[in-house]
């Protein structure tokens, strides 16, 4: 059998059901991947980074965009740089920091930037005081890394007191309240064991 | 050891029930949540990555029923058991090749597992077999709440659950449906399904998700949008498309029984042949070889073969599992006559029994 767009042998037997009636074609490879593929076969799924710096390029001279990429968020570190480069931020407290370049990017992906759906039953906890013991780990990091183990101490001692408060705050199951094990934070080895 | 127990069983997801379960393999949901008073993974030193996953663990075994669960530690398992969780879909391949402190507790009827410290601090999924996305919701938003009870999420006033990644904020919510689509790709109208599911943000991907080829004509379809849409609206977007998808499916279907019968039962008969009497083979044709027969088999044109039989093998022969079953060495060549026994020893007739394998 001849191809129906050419003279080539037809090898490729297509029924487009998306038509209706039903259209059944008999072509060669070559007038099928036409056939098939008018434009680029479907492409996949653009990732966040390349989304961020599109968007950003529009948006920005080079000279802004080099002010930008140096922003660095307080609580976590992470610099707008590191978040383009990656697609991925480094704590929540991000959201609020880069929220004015955030909003148009979340506008492109999802065509909304609020929430609507579900929410925690229990309040969430203040910002303030999640961002603080976010800081302290930061902070322990360094004091491990230092080898200022005096201070990594201290730094321990605070941020347990905010973990007993938080999870015994407010809670809906019965526990005997004494302190577990994966509390302690002495090396990784003890955690995954 | 619980992966010891795994390798014998196959996973609820592949009993190959539920409704349109001859096109709808699963159905899946995945919440991705993070615990409000630690930097996102990415910002994590190894310190606070094992603070984290003790806390989250700990936190989670404080609930009666997450204490039900089995937490696997996915640090400590060698690369093969790694492997074999991803090929099972319990754990992400991001998860597998992830450092440091992480782990996976995972339900026994293998129908949840909640991922800690994959790409958010918690990745939680619900896999239901059939399309059944509606039980699949049901399910996960009482696991959430559950988790939520012990765990203090980051959630904001306007963003919702805050995730590492912005396209994944408000909600943190992956719907997805695992589909068969073998004749829509026989009869080469995959593209254009795809490209038209793009168009109204829905993402397609292979088997083992991002960036996975699609085996065996098995394809995810899943929403892109995670916030500004309620999580019962993105269950809705995903479950109107299913039975457009089914729908294409059975039209290509009838279409090559009806005008191509010889070819398709001929097709058909060689997959089935050449399973049940190869003599070495690789995991990419056994699946392309598998996913002819699954067909077959829905259409009635190879009757003695039940459809479990055929989900199993489709995971079975994945070289993890395959290596874990017939305790075979590493190398390819021999993985390949190993899986050729196996394929032989389920999908041969028995003379001397009538029971199906």
């Amino acid at each position: 059998m001849k191809c129906q767009k050419c003279e080539k042998p037809a090898t490729f037997h297509i029924t487009d059901l998306t038509v209706e009636p039903l259209l059944a074609l008999h072509l060669c490879p070559d007038c099928a991947k036409q056939y098939l593929q008018p434009e680029q076969a479907a492409l996949p799924a653009p990732t966040t980074s390349s989304v961020i710096d599109k968007q950003l390029k529009l948006e920005q001279t080079a000279e802004e965009l080099k002010e930008l990429d140096s922003k660095s968020c307080p609580v976590c570190g992470v610099t707008f740089f590191e978040f383009r480069q990656a697609g991925r931020l480094g704590c929540p407290h991000d959201y609020d920091y880069f929220q004015a370049e955030l909003e148009p990017l979340l506008l492109n992906v999802h065509g909304n930037t609020k929430h609507v759906g579900k929410h925690p039953r229990r309040m969430p906890l203040e910002a303030e005081v999640t961002n603080a013991v976010i800081q302290e780990r930061r902070e322990l990091r360094d004091a491990v890394e230092t080898e200022d183990y005096e201070r990594a101490s201290k730094i321990r001692d605070r941020i347990r007191t905010f973990e007993t408060g938080a999870r015994d705050g407010d809670r809906d199951f019965g526990d005997s309240g004494s302190r577990h094990a994966g509390g302690e934070d002495s090396g990784r080895e003890e955690h995954t064991a | 050891m619980i992966i010891e127990d795994l390798t014998e069983r196959i996973g609820e997801w592949l009993r190959g029930s539920g409704p349109e379960s001859d096109i709808v393999m699963s159905s899946r949901i995945r919440l991705a949540r993070n615990v409000a008073d630690f930097p996102f993974i990415r910002r994590c030193s190894d310190i606070d990555r094992a603070n984290l996953e003790a806390t989250v663990r700990d936190s989670m075994k404080r609930h009666p029923r997450l204490a039900e669960l089995d937490y696997v530690n996915v640090a400590l398992l060698d690369p093969l058991d790694r492997q074999f969780l991803v090929e099972r879909q319990l754990i992400s391949r991001e998860l597998s090749e992830a450092e440091g402190a992480r782990s996976v507790a995972i339900e026994k009827e293998e129908r949840l597992s909640v991922m800690i410290n994959e790409e958010d601090h918690l990745r939680i999924q619900v896999m239901h077999s059939g399309f059944d996305l509606q039980s699949a919701w049901e399910r996960i938003n009482e696991l959430d709440d559950q988790i939520e009870s012990q765990v203090r999420y980051a959630y904001h006033q306007q963003f919702g659950y805050l995730t590492a990644c912005p396209t994944n904020v408000g909600t943190g919510m992956r719907v997805s449906v695992l589909v068969h689509l073998p004749a829509l790709v026989i009869t080469q109208q995959i593209d254009k399904v795809f490209r038209s599911l793009q168009r109204i943000n829905l993402v397609v991907r292979g088997l083992y998700g991002e960036g996975s080829q699609a085996m065996g004509d098995f394809y995810q379809v899943s929403n892109q949008i995670t916030l500004g849409k309620t999580e019962e609206d993105l269950v809705r977007r995903v479950s109107e498309v299913v039975p457009v998808l089914i729908n294409y499916e059975r039209k290509a279907r009838e279409y090559l029984i009806n005008e191509n019968q010889h070819d398709l039962f001929d097709q058909v008969s060689r997959a089935y042949g050449t399973l049940q009497n190869a003599q070495q083979i690789s995991s990419e044709e056994t699946m392309h070889l598998l996913s002819r027969v699954r067909m077959g088999v829905n259409l009635g044109l190879i009757g003695n073969v039940e459809i479990p039989t055929i989900n199993k093998l489709f995971v079975h022969t994945q070289p993890a599992h395959l290596q874990k079953l017939t305790r075979s060495g590493t190398s390819n060549s021999q993985r390949n006559i190993e899986r050729a026994n196996y394929l032989q020893s389920h999908l041969r007739p028995r003379p001397d029994s009538s029971e199906h394998n």
